[in-house]
């Protein structure tokens, strides 16, 4: 609880977090960026976990547990995703998605 | 706790006890020797199969976070039937492209790893341990997509993978995050008690679904399917076709059926709405498809919308039309998909255009891959039509009668697809027919099994009277 901060506030900032992450997961063309939106999503959610936990159920911690499990399952994603990316990067030299249109119809 | 409970987890710590002999068999064994852990694999997970089939057992672990029955049981069962076949199809593959570069267990291990997670998520009784499960039977099939390094497509198949996954699993950590802000729970059953049915829950079951959604390939999350099926090895598109599909299903059936009555109208109207796209839209795309694994890809995303119609009731006869056309459409599905990867493996072909004039050439192969046509498209006596006529019965039983009109005409428009294919295969004649391919002794027992099912299923009854009375209690 953050004295002088109310629920609504925190709720807006997550909920801005999420949806720039959506628009640029949906725009951008470079492949980390993509990666960068995603986190600012799953942080967003991050934020939300904590904060309802802290304002609406204080006796119990099962939200900061569960915000706890996301990071960690988050950098398992982004791990994978990078590891991903370089595999796809030593075949086409770019991080571009616009190049990664072999299968398409 | 004692080791009474912990024997509840059986199909869990067998798995695991599978992943780590093959682990430290991969350790110990030399260079040379590293062939011998694709028998290895298959036998011991041949052992895990058949012992996982015998006392199905009911009960709670840690609090409620983990939760069996004899449903659970049967679920797991099938999923584990399922990837047995897929990994018999895969033995040769393996020995032929994996052996070579050392890459053989690696790939049980992660399609082992995802079927734990599946396990996991289907017998959770708890939001955390649900998203756990969902996570970890994704990530690993993202790096099975990817796992012909060498290959261009495969890449683009695992990056199309991850971030669509990664986006799905964003979208439902915020529907979580609501439907805890809503109710302050994560229990699965108190949720179902402490939810108001008020518009925070609805934005957030919504958003939740939509995670769900991705992995069953509904239409509007089903733009990564066509391209990794296409990228991906094929016995990874099978197991994503059928497995990945079949656990989502799965968890779908018993949050909706068993824990989310208040929202009942909100989600019957929306499954009502996607079953119908789903149906529609992967019929449509796949008329026009040339690549087999592109046809399979938009057929299994069609097959999705099927599977929607047992939804329209929460009754018995819902739960039990989806677990059995879940098993009718395992068969089938993995019986198609192992001759496709049959004739990859040995000619590299997949396009419709090459299989014309196969049965001249590779007539047991062709008529398997007729039994399996004819069986997703549903014609009697196969497994397939007494599959889609027990989900269409449902609709029919919930008084959905436009939606059952839609679901029999896309029943036709997808009976010309697969009939292009046997067309194909029959009818044509070829100037330079595909040569005769002989397959290996594992891929022919994994379609001898699947032909086995769709035969057997379309004529023994009692299979739907056991789903039946085990759906009785969710």
């Amino acid at each position: 609880m953050i004295p002088g901060v109310s629920l609504i506030e925190i709720l807006t900032v997550s909920t801005l977090m999420f949806f720039i992450g959506v628009y640029g997961f949906l725009t951008r063309k470079n492949l980390i960026t993509i990666l960068m939106s995603l986190e600012l999503m799953l942080n967003g959610a991050a934020i939300n976990f904590v904060a309802f936990n802290k304002y609406l159920y204080p006796g119990q911690p099962n939200g900061q547990l569960f915000a706890l499990f996301l990071i960690a399952v988050a950098a398992c994603e982004v791990a994978l995703a990078i590891a991903i990316v370089i595999n796809l990067y030593r075949k086409i030299k770019a991080v571009d998605v616009e190049q990664v249109n072999t299968l398409k119809h | 706790m004692n080791w009474d409970d912990l024997l509840l987890m059986r199909h869990e710590l067998q798995l695991l006890a599978v992943i780590l002999i093959v682990t430290c068999a991969e350790i110990y064994l030399s260079g040379r020797d590293k062939s011998r852990i694709i028998p290895l694999s298959l036998a011991l997970f041949g052992i895990h199969m058949a012992a996982g089939w015998l006392w199905p057992v009911e009960g709670e672990l840690f609090g409620g976070m983990y939760r069996t029955n004899g449903l659970i049981h049967l679920m797991k069962s099938i999923l584990d039937v399922g990837v047995f076949i897929v990994i018999l199809q895969a033995g040769g593959w393996a020995r032929k492209q994996l052996a070579p570069e050392n890459r053989v267990s690696e790939f049980f291990l992660l399609i082992w790893s995802s079927l734990l997670g599946m396990y996991y998520m289907v017998s959770a009784g708890d939001l955390l341990m649900v998203f756990l499960g969902l996570e970890l039977s994704t990530l690993p099939v993202a790096a099975l997509a990817a796992y012909e390094v060498l290959k261009m497509r495969s890449a683009e198949a695992g990056i199309k993978f991850i971030l669509t996954a990664g986006l799905a699993s964003a979208v439902t950590l915020m529907g979580i995050s609501l439907l805890y802000g809503s109710t302050g729970t994560f229990v699965l059953a108190d949720l179902g008690k402490q939810m108001q049915g008020n518009s925070l829950e609805a934005l957030g079951f919504i958003f939740f679904f939509a995670g769900v959604a991705f992995k069953i390939s509904l239409v509007p999350f089903h733009f990564w399917t066509p391209d990794v099926y296409e990228g991906a090895p094929v016995s990874v598109a099978a197991y994503l076709s059928v497995i990945s599909k079949g656990a989502a299903v799965f968890i779908l059936m018993i949050l909706l059926m068993g824990f989310a009555p208040l929202l009942t109208d909100l989600w019957v109207n929306v499954l009502y709405l996607l079953a119908i796209l789903t149906m529609t839209i992967g019929n449509l795309f796949a008329l026009r498809q040339r690549n087999l694994k592109r046809l399979l890809a938009y057929s299994a995303v069609a097959q999705a919308g099927f599977i929607m119609l047992g939804f329209m009731s929460s009754q018995q006869d819902g739960k039990a039309s989806i677990i059995y056309f879940m098993l009718v459409y395992l068969f089938s599905n993995l019986a198609a998909f192992g001759v496709v990867q049959t004739i990859e493996m040995h000619t590299g072909k997949e396009d419709i255009g090459d299989y014309e004039g196969l049965y001249r050439t590779n007539p047991r192969l062709s008529l398997v891959m007729l039994l399996a046509l004819f069986s997703l498209a549903g014609i009697p006596p196969l497994a397939g039509f007494f599959g889609k006529f027990f989900l269409f019965m449902t609709v029919a039983s919930a008084g959905y009668y436009l939606l059952l009109t839609i679901a029999v005409i896309n029943t036709v428009i997808s009976l010309y697809y697969y009939l292009l294919i046997v067309r194909a295969m029959f009818l044509r004649k070829s100037d330079n027919p595909l040569p005769l391919v002989t397959s290996d002794g594992w891929m022919r027992a994994g379609l001898v099994i699947c032909v086995a099912g769709i035969v057997a299923l379309g004529v023994a009854s009692g299979v739907y009277d056991a789903i039946y009375a085990l759906c009785a209690h969710l």
